[in-house]
């Protein structure tokens, strides 16, 4: 226990989530138009943020690794391409059921639901890449360079709804949001990060344990 | 250690390149859904292919004739008018936007086989009546 840090910072993460998700559910006002369904907002939008973010920090484990070679990146790159695709997979179940409710259809091929299903199958793929290969250093790198390379969708996955006709709503600002809305889902957001930090470093720490075994073999 | 990083930067620019160059085109040639006024300036080329057609459901244009719905779908330029078989969802209403995939048929009406609504970016409460009916048209992105 001693040093775990990251307890906290999860355990605080988990409550403020508990708590957020209730005043979503309860507090905050029903949306308009979209009625009990746009609650899910909620916990949408912050897993959609905190997987792009969980993603863009593989990126930086990787160019990280590939300049520097310590192995603390490839840690950072191995945990957050893992609680990415988590958080990537649970926000496409989440997206599905909203559609369902408001848009009339559980999938469309539309560039905002294209781009994240390549976004989630790409880093996917990295982490079979990662099972496929034994030496260490092969695989550090390898990876860096397919994260390096999946990473360029990020961008797009953010910015296609300004950019390109979808489906999918584009980007809400403060002004586009209930305030109540809005403080509910600054404290979910802040909640899911620190779930995601307690995720990153437990798994950073993991990946640190079998590394120290993999060297002592 | 320095030595691999101007390589990086090179894969890094020319993926970015690539993924920027590719982005770009497929904006261009790649659209979600056309508008009335595409669909129309398409003439006798959409009238046998199956299309999808986004705008909004003019107010006041909501009617039903036996089990089909009709409503005009407008761009602020141009309307469509459309017919679905289809019982419309709860969301759907006057002023939101539609994506609807079907074909143009030579009566002009446009046959949906598949009615779905595009919400906008705006969460508010129930006792907020500001923006009822968005100014339209609904923004096209070229």
């Amino acid at each position: 226990m001693k040093g775990r840090w990251e307890l906290i910072v999860g355990a605080v993460g988990g409550l403020g989530l508990l708590a957020g998700s209730a005043l979503g559910l309860w507090w905050a006002p029903q949306e308009r138009f979209m009625l009990e369904t746009g609650r899910i907002l909620y916990v949408h939008v912050p897993t959609a943020w905190l997987s792009m973010i969980l993603f863009t920090a593989a990126f930086v484990g990787s160019i990280g690794w590939l300049v520097k070679r310590r192995w603390g990146f490839d840690f950072l790159s191995e945990a957050s391409v893992e609680a990415g695709v988590v958080l990537g997979c649970l926000l496409s179940v989440q997206g599905s059921i909203w559609a369902h409710w408001t848009w009339n259809t559980w999938w469309a091929w539309d560039p905002r639901l294209t781009s994240v299903a390549v976004m989630v199958l790409s880093f996917l793929g990295i982490l079979a890449l990662r099972s496929f290969v034994d030496d260490p250093e092969k695989r550090a790198t390898w990876s860096a360079t397919a994260t390096i390379v999946a990473w360029v969708n990020v961008p797009f996955v953010y910015l296609c709804v300004k950019w390109m006709r979808s489906l999918h709503q584009g980007q809400s600002s403060v002004a586009n949001i209930d305030p109540d809305m809005g403080k509910v889902l600054l404290l979910n957001t802040v909640a899911v990060t620190l779930v995601a930090i307690y995720f990153v470093v437990t798994r950073w720490r993991i990946a640190n344990a079998v590394h120290q075994r993999e060297f002592t073999e | 250690m320095n030595k691999k990083l101007p390589a990086i930067l090179v894969v890094v620019a020319v993926v970015g390149v690539l993924g920027w160059l590719a982005m770009g085109s497929v904006g261009d040639n790649l659209v979600y859904y056309w508008t009335p006024t595409e669909l129309h300036a398409a003439g006798a080329k959409a009238g046998e292919a199956t299309v999808r057609l986004g705008g909004l459901v003019k107010p006041g244009s909501v009617t039903t004739e036996g089990n089909a719905t009709l409503f005009l779908v407008t761009d602020g330029k141009d309307e469509v008018k459309v017919r679905t078989q289809e019982i419309p969802p709860q969301m759907f209403r006057e002023c939101i936007g539609v994506v609807v995939e079907g074909t143009l048929g030579d009566d002009q009406v446009f046959e949906s086989k598949k009615l779905l609504v595009k919400h906008d970016e705006n969460y508010k409460a129930p006792t907020d009546s500001t923006v009822k009916c968005p100014d339209m048209p609904m923004p096209a992105k070229e």
